[in-house]
């Protein structure tokens, strides 16, 4: 029964639904909460996956295939040129420490050295589909620790390919023949030597760049030009399984070609279109790797010697994570990058089945090394989300605020203390306007490398989370005067509006929203000074597009303050009765329905419902009525 | 004692040290509202209704504005387009604002002595001001002769201290009542005997 593909997809389904729900709920990743599932579902829970698991594995690494493919397109090309000397120097500054400090351990414990060797390499390799996944869950792709990330970790998606070659050579010569058949993933390549190896790569790399230019762009301009949507999902994993497959053939890391794919579409009119519809699926192929990954912690082995095994993950997590440190240190970063960087690479990756399982085929391995192995791969891959937990509620709080520059203010700035939350395309154009009266706000931003920007500015400026008290209060928000909160993130601008009105209340809040959704949030929760980025501006392109047709522009102008006193009036209004919580499947309905009733409120109003000045039709009638009374 | 409304107007007042030096003398005392029009209405948008509620509440409106051009800043003239409303101010159901007293408190560059037909002005200030008196008198009001600080470009702060405090004791005649026949035909209501500062 447990074979039915029906049964199979309902068991992992619904233990993704289950679990993933309730890691959301208690504020965790969803990394974690597909891994539960996984080991939940797994054949030592309850039993309903067994074998069939690894092949699960491997057909669900098309999820980190897809997501390197994504996030190739989001990377302009002369944008990962510059990348190379942090792909190259954080790259091979990590793989060779790790392998280096890895050896030496294993050696002193005793193994072969062809044995140590494998499992170095191994090793040296993190978790992309783990990595990525929560950086981009996060948002801290554009930070210097997520590119730094992204650098290392493309690192060894090609360094992956010299091991799986050298591989073959540290096995007796008589047994590579046999080797080769068993090979799951055999390949033009294993013959050739290793120079002729990295032509191979350097040529397949510019097919990729030829094939995506000449031959996608025209076939998807073709595809779109038929206006059947599906055809273009189905050109979409086309050109995915396309070059994984190429990739495949010449030996390479698919998820390497997917990127190379993305990179050079990425300036295509089709970016978005692509990135739309592979989104979903990518999330949840990532999600039944995890869960695979889950499922495949072997708890016998565990059980047979927990503390060898404890030992050496604690060991390897903790060389791995020392190795990290340095880099990142040789690379200059700032101590709360540091942290992020050493914990979130920490763990050993998936492209350690693929090494040790080849390795076991090729003899290297014993069967008890390998399972051991695999079981610390796993459970450094489940512990990773666990420990980045640690590092953000305990660590961070404790440093990464104390790195601000202090400058001295002028008189204004002293007495009237503002500091301003989001320096983005909104915050900063309040940032400068503030600026050029002479108020320089305390800025509280996420991204570290505009912070370093507006250092250089001379602006004072905290890297961090400003939902976090100790931040703001390192910001000096007990002598603030006023706190804007200039984020579009409405869950952040609830935060913090609400520890300021719990702990400071004398602070007066300005907050910027996106919409009226997000404004009867903040009204509900006792906020009054809400700006609607959607209010003015829109008003004032309507007012432009009447004035083109006719109309007078003091006359819009007058009607223009009219409607927003108006809908300020009506929004508060409807804050009372817009109960919407957390039920995503009703606000879209309830959305529309309020829409409805705002334009129909509007009709009701006519027109133009205009006062009389400057109108004198209105006294010559009244004055001809009371001439004929008279 | 009666209830005073001071309609201020002043585009920049931070640089204005006159009107800085009367407003801030006269903030806070009883029974008088000062309305600063360019902090209420920095987008000319007069909300007319609430406007219309603080004139009823009040007995005495004083126009206090810089005499800029012979005449008030634009926001005033917008205020007086947008508040004294037919049937509400002046035409035949227009009452709201009889009997009420009315004057203006204005601040010129020029001296007194160059507001004369032989003056480079040409006129004096009473003739300038000819169309808020009518404005007065078509909404039913009582016109009383302006208080002037005249020559704010040359006069010295004891001058201004001076103008300071007679702004100051004539809001407190006006609370407990002038009439007109205090004035005997005075072209500023400065040179009422009580206001003699020695």
């Amino acid at each position: 029964m447990t074979g039915s593909l029906l049964f199979m997809a309902i068991v992992f389904l619904a233990g993704a639904i289950i679990c993933v729900s309730i890691a959301k709920r208690l504020g965790l990743s969803s990394v974690i909460g597909y891994l539960l599932a996984g080991i939940l579902i797994g054949p030592y829970v309850l039993g309903f996956i067994g074998e069939e698991g690894d092949d699960i594995l491997h057909f669900a690494e098309f999820g980190v295939v897809m997501m390197l493919f994504l996030i190739g397109l989001e990377i302009d090309p002369k944008n990962f040129w510059n990348m190379r000397k942090t792909i190259i120097g954080m790259g091979g500054i990590q793989v060779g420490g790790t392998m280096l400090l890895s050896f030496l351990l294993f050696s002193l414990l005793g193994f072969d050295w062809e044995v140590t060797l494998v499992i170095s390499m191994a090793i040296a390799l993190s978790s992309t589909a783990i990595a990525m996944q929560t950086i981009k869950e996060k948002g801290l792709m554009p930070t210097t620790f997520g590119t730094s990330a992204f650098s290392i970790l493309l690192f060894q998606d090609i360094i992956v390919i010299f091991m799986i070659g050298a591989m073959p050579l540290l096995a007796n010569t008589g047994n590579t023949t046999e080797a080769n058949n068993h090979n799951t993933s055999a390949n033009l390549m294993d013959s050739l030597p290793l120079g002729l190896q990295t032509l191979a790569i350097i040529s397949s790399v510019a097919v990729i760049i030829v094939l995506g230019r000449f031959i996608i762009v025209p076939m998807l301009r073709k595809v779109a030009k038929t206006g059947v949507r599906e055809l273009l999902i189905a050109a979409a994993f086309l050109i995915v399984f396309g070059i994984s497959f190429i990739m495949e053939l010449v030996g390479l890391s698919p998820a390497l070609g997917a990127f190379l794919g993305g990179v050079v579409l990425s300036n295509s009119e089709f970016k978005h279109e692509l990135e739309s519809t592979l989104e979903p699926f990518k999330n949840l192929l990532l999600g039944l790797f995890f869960m695979a990954v889950g499922a495949s912690i072997n708890f016998i082995v565990i059980a047979k010697s927990p503390l060898t095994i404890g030992g050496l993950l604690l060991a390897i997590i903790l060389l791995k994570a020392l190795v990290l440190y340095i880099t990142a240190q040789v690379f200059k970063l700032k101590l709360d990058q540091k942290l992020l960087l050493t914990f979130s690479l920490a763990q050993v990756g998936e492209f350690a089945f693929v090494l040790l399982s080849f390795a076991f085929s090729l003899h290297i391995l014993e069967q008890e090394q390998m399972d051991i192995m695999l079981v610390i791969t796993a459970l450094s891959m489940a512990l990773t989300p666990i420990i980045s937990i640690l590092n953000e509620r305990v660590i961070l709080p404790k440093v990464g605020t104390k790195q601000s520059i202090k400058r001295p203010m002028d008189h204004i700035a002293k007495s009237h203390k503002i500091i301003l939350v989001g320096f983005g395309h909104f915050g900063s154009t309040v940032g400068r306007f503030l600026r050029s009266h002479g108020i320089e706000a305390t800025i509280l931003d996420q991204d570290s490398n505009r912070v370093d920007f507006l250092r250089k500015m001379g602006f004072e400026v905290y890297y961090g989370d400003a939902t976090r008290i100790d931040l703001l209060e390192s910001a000096g928000i007990a002598e603030a005067k006023i706190i804007i909160v200039a984020t579009n993130k409405i869950n952040v601008s609830k935060a913090i509006s609400k520890i300021v009105k719990d702990k400071y209340p004398h602070v007066e809040m300005v907050i910027r929203t996106k919409n009226r959704y997000d404004a009867y949030e903040l009204l509900n929760l006792g906020h009054e000074n809400i700006y609607r980025e959607s209010l003015e501006t829109s008003l004032a392109l309507a007012s432009e597009v009447l004035h083109k047709i006719g109309f007078r522009k003091y006359t819009l102008k007058r009607q223009v303050k009219n409607f927003i006193k108006y809908d300020e009036t009506s929004l508060r209004r409807l804050a009372k009765t817009s109960k919407r919580g957390d039920d995503y499947i009703f606000k879209a309905r309830k959305e529309l329905q309020e829409q409805e009733e705002l334009l129909g409120a509007d009709f009701k109003r006519g027109i133009v419902d205009f006062d009389k000045h400057w109108d004198s039709e209105h006294i010559r009638k009244a004055l001809e009525n009371s001439n004929t009374k008279m | 004692m009666k209830k005073i409304l001071i309609i201020f107007s002043h585009p920049k007042l931070e640089k204005s040290r006159a009107n800085r030096t009367l407003i801030e003398h006269i903030r806070g005392k009883d029974q008088v509202t000062i309305h600063d029009l360019y902090e209420e209405y920095p987008d000319f948008h007069i909300d007319v209704p609430r406007e219309q509620k603080l004139l009823e509440e009040h007995d005495i409106i004083i126009w206090h504005h810089p005499f800029y051009w012979y005449s008030c800043p634009p926001l005033m003239k917008q205020w007086i387009d947008m508040v004294l409303e037919f049937n509400w101010a002046y035409g035949p159901k227009g009452k709201a604002l009889h009997n009420k007293i009315c004057l203006n408190a204005i601040t010129t560059g020029g001296s007194k002595e160059v507001y004369c037909s032989a003056g480079y002005n040409s006129f004096t200030v009473e003739q300038f001001l000819r169309p808020f008196e009518q404005t007065s008198n078509l909404c039913g009001m009582t016109y009383f002769p302006p208080f002037a600080v005249m020559g704010t470009h040359s006069i010295s702060d004891d001058v201004l201290h001076n103008y300071k405090i007679s702004y100051g004791k004539l809001i407190d005649l006006l609370q407990t009542g002038l009439s007109l026949q205090d004035f005997k035909k005075l072209s500023f209501i400065n040179d009422i005997p009580q206001l003699k500062t020695s």
